[in-house]
Order: C-alpha cells, then sequence, then structure tokens
C-alpha cells in the first residue's frame, strides 16, 4: 500500500484536519506521504514533515496552486499520483472541490466522507444526513477517498519525515482567484473544537448570539448555529453545523433554541455529550440530547454564565 | 447561451429513512420521493438567468429510472424549456452520472452546467466536480453567487473559513450552496403547460456509456443509537451533571 495524502491548508498553513486524515491512512497501512501544494507553503511543509507516521512530504510550492483552486491542483494530482494505490484528503471544502476531479481524470470512482477503515478498499461512510451507514468496497485500482476528520483521532506531532520539493508546474488559464472574505475569530475552529455552543432560530436575532459569547469564552468553546439561524441572517453561513455545513464532534454539543431536524443533527450526532435548551418540550433535539432542559433562553443563557 | 441543469430524484428531505431488514439498502419503497433540494436551487438559478437575459434555453436533465420523469416535469414547471431523461434502473454512481453529462455536454453545448453540490441520498458531492474534470472545463462550486460577465463567469463560493470568490472562463460548471437562491414554487398552470413541453427519453447505451458501479455496496445499518437522555430542570442540575455525571466541564 502506497498512500498520498493531500494536506488542508488555511491561509497558507497546516490545517488540522490533515493530522486526521493521516490517522485514516494508518488505518489503511502502508508508506504514507503527504501533498502540501500552494504558494508560499515552506512552513506548512515543515509543520507537516512532524505528523507522526508520515515518510515523505512533497512539496509543490508554486503561485499556480496558490488557494489551491481546483483546475490545477486537478492537474497536479494527476501528475503524481502513479505508484500510490490511495490518494486521501479530508472533506474539507478543499478535498471535497478537488478530489472528486482527480477521480475522474483516472477514471475511477471516490468515497466521500469516510468515517472507517475495514480494510484497505473496504470503508464505512454516513449517506442520508447520517441516518444511514454504507459499506462499501472499491474495486478500483487507486481509491481516491475523502476522510470525515471527526472519525479519526489526529496523529500526534513527533515525527521527522522527509520533504523534497515537486518541480511539476501545470498550466491554468481557466479560473483565477479574485477574492476571500474570510471570517475572523479568536475561538478554536468549529470542526475541532472541544466544546461547542450553537444558536438555533430561537436566538430570535443575530444580537442575541451575544448571550453565548461569555458562555463560550468561559468554556473554551466555538459558536456554532442551525441553518435556520444562518439563513436568518443571525450570522454568517460558515458557522452553520450540519448536513451541508460543518460536521463536528465535540465532547460536549450545547443546542441552544435548536429544534433539531435531520439536517442539523447529522452534523452533531457524534458529539459525546449533548445537552439541549429550548422552550419547546416537544422539540427533536430533546431526542437525541443527554441532559435537556426546558425554558426560556433569555433566562437560561445568563444564569448558565453566571454560575459556569 | 444554453444552460443544462441535472436533477435528480431522492427521497424527499423530510422523510426519517427506513434501513431493510436484510441490510441491503435503505428502504425506498412507497416512500415520498421529490427533486434534491439543491437541484431546485439549480434549476431556479438557471431560470433566473433566462429571465435576466443571460441564458436563452434551459435545458434539464436526470439520470435515474422512470418515475424520475416526475422531476423532470417539475423542472419544466419551473422554467426549463426541455428536457432530456436518461433511463436507467440501475445505481448510478456519480462517476456514471458525469460520463453520461458530459456526453450531453458534447451534444447540446451549454454555456453553463447548473448541478446542486451534492444529492441528499448519497451525499457524494462529486458529480459537478467530475463533470468538469471529463469535459475539461473549469468549476465553480459550492456558490452561494453566480454572476455572468461576458466570456467570463465570478463564482462566489462558501469555503470553511468563509467565502471566496473565483472567476472562470465560459463554458464552465457551477454547483449550488444552499444560499444562492430561494427556489420558486410551480404554478398549477405552469404544471399543465410543462406537461406539453419535449421530454426526450434516451439510455445509457446511446451515449456509450457503462453505467455498471465500480463501488459495490457491501451492507447498509442504521447509525448507533443514542440513548434517550434526562431532562433537569434548572441550570444547577444542569452544570452539576455535566461535571459530576458527564465530566465535560
Amino acid at each position: 500500500m502506497s498512500i498520498l495524502v493531500l494536506a488542508d491548508l488555511h491561509e497558507g498553513q497546516l490545517a488540522g484536519a490533515t493530522a486526521h486524515v493521516v490517522a485514516a491512512a494508518q488505518a489503511i497501512g502502508g508508506d504514507i506521504d503527504v501533498l502540501v501544494a500552494g504558494e508560499g507553503v515552506q512552513a506548512a511543509a515543515e509543520a507537516t514533515a512532524k505528523l507522526d507516521g508520515v515518510s515523505k512530504v512533497r512539496v509543490a510550492d508554486n503561485a499556480v496552486y496558490a488557494h489551491q483552486l481546483a483546475e490545477p491542483m486537478g492537474a497536479l494530482l494527476v501528475e503524481l499520483t502513479d505508484g500510490y494505490t490511495h490518494v486521501l484528503a479530508s472533506a474539507s471544502t478543499t478535498g471535497k472541490n478537488v478530489l472528486p476531479r482527480l477521480a475522474a481524470l483516472k477514471d475511477v470512482s471516490q468515497l466521500s466522507d469516510v468515517i472507517a477503515v475495514d480494510s484497505a478498499d473496504t470503508f464505512k461512510r454516513p449517506i442520508y444526513a447520517g441516518n444511514a451507514i454504507a459499506t462499501v468496497k472499491s474495486d478500483d485500482a487507486l481509491k481516491v477517498i475523502t476522510v470525515r476528520t471527526t472519525g479519526f483521532d489526529a496523529v500526534g506531532t513527533s515525527g521527522s519525515a522527509t520533504v523534497e520539493a515537486v518541480d511539476v508546474v501545470v498550466e491554468n488559464s481557466q479560473s483565477s482567484f479574485v477574492k476571500e472574505e474570510l471570517a475572523q475569530s479568536d475561538r478554536p475552529e468549529l470542526g475541532g473544537a472541544k466544546v461547542v455552543i450553537s444558536g438555533g432560530r430561537g436566538m430570535g436575532n443575530g444580537e442575541n448570539f451575544k448571550l453565548l459569547d461569555g458562555i463560550a469564552d468561559k468554556l473554551g468553546a466555538a459558536i456554532g448555529a442551525s441553518r435556520a439561524a444562518v439563513d436568518a441572517g443571525f450570522v454568517p453561513n460558515d458557522m452553520q453545523v450540519g448536513q451541508t455545513g460543518k460536521i463536528v464532534a465535540p465532547d460536549l454539543y450545547i443546542a441552544v433554541g435548536i429544534s433539531g431536524a435531520i439536517q442539523h443533527l447529522a452534523g452533531m450526532k457524534d458529539s459525546k455529550v449533548i445537552v439541549a435548551m429550548n422552550k419547546d418540550d416537544e422539540a427533536p433535539i430533546f431526542q437525541v440530547a443527554d441532559y435537556g432542559l426546558v425554558g426560556d433562553l433569555f433566562e437560561i443563557l445568563p444564569e448558565l454564565e453566571s454560575k459556569l | 447561451m444554453k444552460i443544462l441543469v441535472a436533477v435528480k430524484r431522492v427521497i424527499d428531505y423530510n422523510v426519517k429513512i427506513r434501513v431493510k431488514a436484510d441490510h441491503s439498502d435503505v428502504d425506498l419503497t412507497n416512500v415520498k420521493m421529490a427533486m434534491n433540494p439543491f437541484c431546485e436551487i439549480a434549476v431556479e438559478e438557471a431560470v433566473r438567468l433566462k429571465e435576466k437575459g443571460v441564458a436563452t434555453e434551459v435545458v434539464a436533465v436526470t439520470v435515474g429510472p422512470k418515475a424520475a420523469q416526475e422531476q423532470l416535469r417539475t423542472a419544466l414547471a419551473l422554467g426549463a424549456d426541455r428536457a432530456i431523461h436518461i433511463e436507467t434502473d440501475e445505481r448510478a454512481e456519480s462517476l456514471a452520472v458525469a460520463k453520461l453529462l458530459a456526453k450531453v455536454v458534447e451534444d447540446e453545448q451549454p454555456g453553463m452546467v447548473i448541478l446542486g453540490k451534492q444529492a441528499i441520498d448519497t451525499d457524494n458531492n462529486q458529480t459537478g466536480q467530475m463533470l468538469a474534470a471529463l469535459t475539461g472545463l473549469p468549476q465553480g462550486t459550492f456558490a452561494s453567487k453566480v454572476v455572468v460577465d461576458g466570456g467570463k463567469v465570478n463564482v462566489t463560493r462558501e469555503i470553511d473559513g468563509g467565502l471566496q470568490t473565483i472567476a472562470l472562463t465560459l463554458p464552465a460548471i457551477v454547483t449550488t450552496d444552499l444560499r444562492l437562491n430561494e427556489p420558486r414554487y410551480a404554478k398549477l398552470p405552469d404544471i399543465m403547460k410543462a406537461k406539453k413541453k419535449p421530454l426526450d427519453v434516451k439510455s445509457p447505451a446511446d451515449y456509450g456509456v457503462e453505467v455498471a458501479s465500480r463501488v459495490s455496496l457491501v451492507k447498509v445499518e442504521s447509525p448507533a443509537e443514542r440513548k434517550g437522555g434526562v431532562k433537569v430542570a434548572s441550570v444547577d442540575e444542569l452544570i452539576d451533571k455535566l461535571k459530576n455525571e458527564a465530566k465535560v466541564l
């Protein structure tokens, strides 16, 4: 087995997701190389070399790979995949954007959002918004896989892989980067946070989301939201937890004013402990919550903040 | 320009699914089916581009069983001009669908293809990207804004950290995120008119594409059930339980 992992970058730095994908690669077994592609990514490559289990870091540092646009990334991966049996990336928006392109160019299927490895060709993945778990077996010579990071614990950082430059430069005249508007936050990243507190439509408006700030600060939590809260314009969409937003599995998930639609549960029901606060005691969220508190959020939240 | 929109028939998003007792798949007998929500958004965007004068014709296409013609009729009622049904009873994987759509792109030469970013049944999020790869066209995935400007399209994409805008040369492939638009409802007169719009039926063999899958479904199981929890009466009790029972504080 010989596995190539595509490193996830965030603003040019190595993103936490990569350590989880390497863990998935270890579960498959075999040599693990990681490709770091972007512009100005030497620091990210060095951080990647420290991930346990990685034998070689391949660095494609060129302006054409800036922002990891799908067209040049797909072309680069096609050039590099000879000799590998598996190509893995996290099921981040970058992995989802790039890997199916590679799979089609190699004329193979892709397995999306894998949560467990049964063997080198058999994997588990959720379907129907996580309401069923499919075990799938791929007969393709090259397995192209995106990994749900919450399914695998991150590897440690005591490794010392070799770093080598990749000098493949591809052309791209089809797509160009225009701009990025990234949300700035001092809080932990939603996908990797130990504690997440999320607000839903029951928060009433965007202003009221401030009621979650103090609690999040005390718990070191990331703040999430349901689709209803995002669609109502309370908070930006990168905070959305659910089937079409982020998938989280923290130790503690606190759902505030969230009814618990199937699509939201898809994003958080693997959390270790779920707390629900809602004024409607019939809300479906209570069926998955370990601890439920029925009442008025605008009384509960300040009280919780003061007592933590 | 012509816009091609791909739609998929899936289980209605509100339905609580059941796994078959023999674990072979999800049970779809007598279950309410509908157009995949992301595909509705794709149709809406195409129709809006036509209303703005950017698009001249909207062609809806689907790959699936005979019953999927219902979803094509829905697309026609929403404003698509004609439809192509590639009929197959096989479980068509994303790669096979992308290959079939690539052939339709070759035939129809659209200026843009709009697809949903994922189907809510398989949750693959692959077909648009694969179609882009097979046709050699650029891709704008997870679009929350699409602005056509001459020979280019600016696509604002929802990415993990926020939003990213990219410019693509046309023709291009776009996949829709939920926030791209609010799909309209089909009105009764439009539903009646849609029955008269052209709908071509083709087979995968007409396009020379093999639908057989490379990925076999070994089994399908229900996810681990969460134990029913308890309701607490006060914030104090909640904090106490989280500290001493769940030990997460």
